[in-house]
């Protein structure tokens, strides 16, 4: 990048420049010309001259050329106009003169505005491609809320200063020079008083404002260092509560925020000190125009005339001269802005942009053997932890990397994954170093899987997917006003010298997916059999059947689903297993549910016990009187509220007894201790409205067979099943709304796909229910064909911010799914499963080895084991002690002659 | 059955015959009612214990696996009390239990149960008068096996 920001911007918009400069030339003559206009329309229609008599006339618009020595070539005689209508005429002249000046005016504007735009997206896109192409050194020690910051924020006023960075000092200083040589011309005196005046301004307040750009580059660094600092705090944010550090982080930011006022009011301070005395200055010249001219004038030697032009036009200097002055200040604050984003960008060993160019298609190469030559590593305190390291990998072997003392073999590992870079010797794929080599080969020839995973917000499929995008491999379509706005976007993106690849193009090159399936290229069958292998696919069911869709926008599923549930109850019959679930039927009390959702029939968008907007409304509770439920139903809550009284009446809040009932806490039953004191032996309907209603949430969330307390008779339910339909048909449609009701035909919108599948509830008392039920699901799930749907669904599950929604264990899968996924000759993990308990990870490495040894291009396989036993299932091992390879053979002859390798792995 | 049957049901154990009604309701709404067809298993060994179970109605039957196949080591009945053990140390279970007939139960888990012990100073008492009547029992029994242990030897031979 170039060292100053006006060279930049010369460098990249230069033919803009200059064609705005002739733009803002051209403008000129027009606005020059309104100017002069209203003299005419004054002096002539207005004022009468030349329209002496009642009938004379004008010629209006007569024109000639001439041209000298040739003489004249053209020439117009113009119309003869009467006074009236060459008032009109000049009129409509300065309209149409003020049309054109503001056309310039929106056009320069623009112009400049898309100028600046553009030269912004290019500094933008610059230093983000740097950012890519940081080596890994620099990359550790890089902040990435600074980095954002600084793309986002700090380099945003280049783009309003592009536009006028050689406009505005042409325009200002011929404006200037113009006013400064009128003054020259009236007196020269005088005008050496304006001139030394000038000189004190431009030399003096640029002096002062070197410290106010100081201070603003300080301002811009402690801003910078707030945004990490503020990231760095919500990345860590557990950290913080889990030490009780909230405070310190506290005093951390509050100090900051100290330092940045400090700063800010210095500034201003300075600021209004120079402005006061940039306006003394500008004033104070016509004092001395006053004092010195009058005098000169008063002696005789000056005529009153010039000193009063010498005055006038001195009206004309201060403002071209401040705005002059305010651009260089807005140069200079740019300019350091700059220096600092280049400082951070400018790095030595950047990658080579070929290294990284972008590479459709199958990338062939001939090196197909992976090795290093006395390779070494140091870490960030330039310790060694891995040298002298000479191997060599061929294709097809699975060879166990296992560190007897410190890291050697994790570092061999990150060489290959190109994560950091070897301080001495190199590893080569083939017979060039991995380095040297465009991503393209190196990142598509190894695929490196290591322990801290990190996952970019989307859904599974997206992450899972991801290594396999490295290029467009088929355009999108466009068709009518898209296709236009693609080939804008093209223009654009050209324009600023950005690439012009479509994000919305199918990046997924089947091609590069690995084939178990012996050489079958199908990513669906891959992306199964890959989740499979790191046992997934159970968790990628799970967030399917606990998400829920719209049934508008799926509603092919929303049928399946439906289907699948009647099959499931089809099942249940047929096996005479009735018992394991309770369907919702409308004519039945579902003993398993609450008896607000009996009452409602339906699914509610908050669960039961929580005080949502439908247990809040009034109209619920009239409607709950208006069919007769009210007084039973605040019965029950009160026998509800005497039981539970009576058990859990002074239990600590904490206590574990209350996990039992998730909808009460000791608020809550000192409340209804207190309600039920208050009422005493008086009627229940003596309480007060808010009171009536907290009793009646209470048998609301109420399920018999769960609390056991007796208090729900056959009666009542009868009732509330006799009165469902008219309850529903009683509430105000808003809050009908809210309440999606069972239909054993329908699909609900507002349950999870499991709600939905099982339409019923499990009892609460059959303790193999659950279990039973989910295999028998799974079953019928498989042989319809659901099952494939229902993991589409799920993979489409949003993992959240760096996957912040998996689990660790989770995530770990991912990660090596991730990885499997990619067609490769090499895998290298990097203890891609720690503190995966000790079977688990087993089955998992077995697995993986099997899934990448059914592809057809015998991929060699490179494991950095943390549990060193499992080295039994690879054929070759390399052991690294101490950052040097200490044993490298074949397991079983290791296992037999390796002494240490053999305690290692008993 | 209610809450308060389980809780007339639940004072006529030792265990529990001594402590007060509130608290013995508190335990038995803390605890879950789970039914199991026969054949189920309660638990498993191997498992890790987290629960005991008071059989309200039903028959259950211990079971050992053993490496030559499981073998029947007991039966029990109505109001008895199975897997109490592992309420008071962390462990695996030592044998499978499995309904023989339909099972009634009361599941108690071990963070209610040891709240109420912790409540009820009495219960610890008689807790570990019960258990050491166990160990007398088993190590009687096993000093009974070690005595014919000989006898049994010499028959083979």
């Amino acid at each position: 990048m170039e060292k100053k920001l006006l060279r930049y911007i010369w460098n990249h918009t230069r033919r803009q420049q200059i064609w705005v400069l002739l733009v803002v030339l051209g403008s000129m003559i027009p606005y020059f010309l309104s100017l002069d206009l209203p003299k005419h329309i004054i002096n002539g229609p207005v004022q009468g001259s030349g329209f002496e008599e009642a009938t004379s006339k004008q010629p209006f618009m007569e024109f000639s050329i001439d041209l000298p020595w040739i003489g004249r070539l053209y020439s117009f005689e113009g119309f003869d106009l009467a006074r009236v209508q060459t008032l009109v005429a000049l009129s409509c002249v300065f309209l149409l003169l003020v049309i054109i000046n503001n056309g310039f005016k929106y056009y320069i504007n623009t112009y400049k505005g898309r100028l600046g735009e553009r030269l912004l997206r290019r500094i933008r896109f610059e230093l983000f491609d740097r950012v890519l192409r940081f080596p890994p050194r620099r990359m550790k020690s890089v902040h990435g809320a600074e980095v954002a910051s600084m793309i986002k924020d700090e380099v945003e006023p280049f783009g309003g200063f592009t536009g006028d960075a050689f406009v505005q000092p042409a325009m200002l200083g011929g404006q200037a020079a113009v006013a400064m040589i009128f003054i020259m011309v009236q007196n020269f005196w005088l005008g050496m008083i304006a001139a030394a005046m000038v000189a004190v301004q431009v030399i003096i307040i640029p002096r002062m404002r070197r410290r106010l750009i100081e201070l603003g580059r300080q301002r811009q660094i402690t801003a910078r260092h707030l945004a990490g600092k503020v990231s760095e705090i919500v990345d860590g944010i557990g950290t913080v509560h889990a030490y009780d550090t909230s405070n310190y982080e506290r005093a951390d930011i509050a100090h900051r925020l100290g330092i940045i006022f400090k700063i800010r009011y210095d500034l201003y301070q300075w600021k209004f000190l120079v402005k006061f005395l940039n306006n003394f200055l500008a004033q104070v010249t016509p004092f001395l125009f006053y004092l010195v001219g009058g005098y000169l004038a008063l002696r005789g030697t000056l005529d009153v005339g010039q000193l009063v032009a010498v005055i006038n036009a001195y009206k004309d200097l201060p403002g071209p001269l401040k705005e002059l002055i305010d651009w260089d200040q807005a140069r200079q604050d740019v300019q350091v802005k700059y220096e600092q984003v280049r400082d951070y960008f400018e790095v030595e060993d950047l990658a080579h942009p070929e290294i990284q160019a972008i590479a459709p298609g199958v990338q062939s190469y001939e090196g197909s053997q992976l090795s290093t030559v006395n390779l070494m590593v140091e870490d960030e305190s330039g310790a060694k932890v891995l040298s002298g390291a000479s191997i060599k990998f061929n294709p097809g072997e699975t060879v166990a990397l296992v560190d007897h003392r410190g890291r050697g073999a994790e570092a061999l590992a990150e060489t290959f994954g190109r994560q950091v870079w070897p301080a001495g010797g190199k590893v080569q794929l083939g017979d060039r170093s991995i380095l040297d080599l465009p991503e393209a080969i190196s990142g598509r020839y190894v695929s490196y899987a290591p322990s801290d995973s990190y996952f970019f917000h989307g859904s599974v499929k997206d992450n899972l997917l991801y290594g396999l995008k490295h290029a467009p491999v088929e355009t999108a379509k466009y068709t009518g006003p898209e296709a236009r706005e693609r080939r804008w976007e093209i223009r654009e993106a050209r324009m600023a010298s950005n690439p012009d690849f479509d994000v919305r193009a199918n990046w997924v090159d089947d091609r590069m997916i690995s084939t178990p399936n012996h050489g079958q290229s199908d990513i669906k069958a891959s992306l199964l059999a890959a989740l499979d292998t790191v046992k997934l696919t159970e968790d990628i069911l799970e967030f399917a059947l606990h998400s829920s869709f719209d049934e508008e926008q799926n509603p092919k599923l929303a049928q399946d689903v439906v289907t699948m549930r009647h099959a499931l109850h089809e099942e249940v019959r047929r096996l005479g297993r009735t018992s394991l679930i309770i369907p919702f039927k409308p004519d039945a009390y579902n003993a398993e549910a609450t008896v607000g959702e009996n009452l409602l029939f339906g699914k509610t968008l908050q669960p039961m016990h929580s005080m949502g907007s439908l247990f809040e409304s009034d109209d619920f509770y009239k409607a709950l009187q208006r069919v007769g439920l009210h007084r039973a139903f605040l019965d029950t809550g009160l026998a509800i509220a005497n039981q539970f009284v009576e058990i859990f009446a002074g239990l600590a809040p904490d206590h574990p007894f209350f996990h039992q009932v998730p909808f009460l806490t000791a608020e809550a039953v000192v409340e209804y201790q207190q309600i039920l004191k208050k009422l005493g032996t008086r009627r229940a309907y003596s309480l007060e409205e808010e009171e009536q209603r907290s009793i009646i949430r209470l048998t609301l969330a109420y399920i018999e067979p769960r609390y056991r307390l007796g208090v729900l008779h056959r009666e009542l339910q009868d009732k509330i099943v006799e009165n469902r339909q008219l309850f529903y048909g009683e509430l105000p449609a808003e809050l009908q709304a809210s309440v999606k009701r069972y239909d054993p035909d329908r699909y609900m919108s507002f349950a999870t796909l499991r709600e939905n599948i099982l339409f019923g509830k499990i009892p609460h008392r059959s303790a193999e229910a659950p279990a039973e039920i989910r295999a028998l699901a799974a079953q019928i799930s498989r042989e319809r064909g659901f099952y494939q749907q229902l993991l589409r669904v799920g993979l489409d599950f949003d993992i959240g911010a760096g996957g912040r929604r998996l689990t660790l264990l989770q995530r770990q899968k991912l990660n090596l799914a991730r990885a499997i996924i990619r067609r490769s000759d090499y895998y290298v993990f990097n203890k891609a499963l720690p503190g995966l308990e000790r079977r688990l990870q087993e089955e998992i490495v077995t697995d993986v080895l099997t899934y990448l040894r059914q592809q057809d291009n015998n991929p060699t396989i490179l494991w950095v084991l943390s549990n060193i036993s499992l080295s039994r299932l690879f054929e070759r091992v390399v052991m690294f002690d101490n950052g040097e390879i200490v044993e490298d053979g074949l397991y079983k002859t290791l296992r037999e002659e390796s002494d240490i390798f053999g305690t290692l792995v008993a | 059955m209610l809450l308060c049957d389980e809780v007339q049901l639940l004072r006529k154990l030792p265990y529990f015959a001594e402590m007060d009604g509130c608290k013995l309701k508190l335990l038995a709404f803390a605890s879950e009612r789970v039914s199991y067809e026969p054949g189920q298993k309660l638990f498993r060994q191997g498992d890790s214990g987290d629960s005991a179970y008071v059989i309200l109605t039903g028959v259950v039957e211990t079971i050992l696996e053993t490496p030559s196949g499981p073998m029947k080591i007991g039966e029990n009945g109505e109001m008895s009390v199975i897997g109490e053990v592992s309420l008071l140390c962390d462990g695996e279970r030592t044998n499978t239990v499995k309904a023989v007939t339909h099972v009634d139960a009361l599941r108690i888990n071990k963070d209610s149960f040891s709240r109420v012990i912790h409540d009820c100073p009495d219960m610890t008492l008689r807790l570990t008068r019960t258990l050491a009547e166990r160990l007398r029992n088993a190590t009687s029994e096993l000093d009974t096996v070690k005595a014919y242990k000989p006898s049994a030897t010499t028959t083979v031979n």
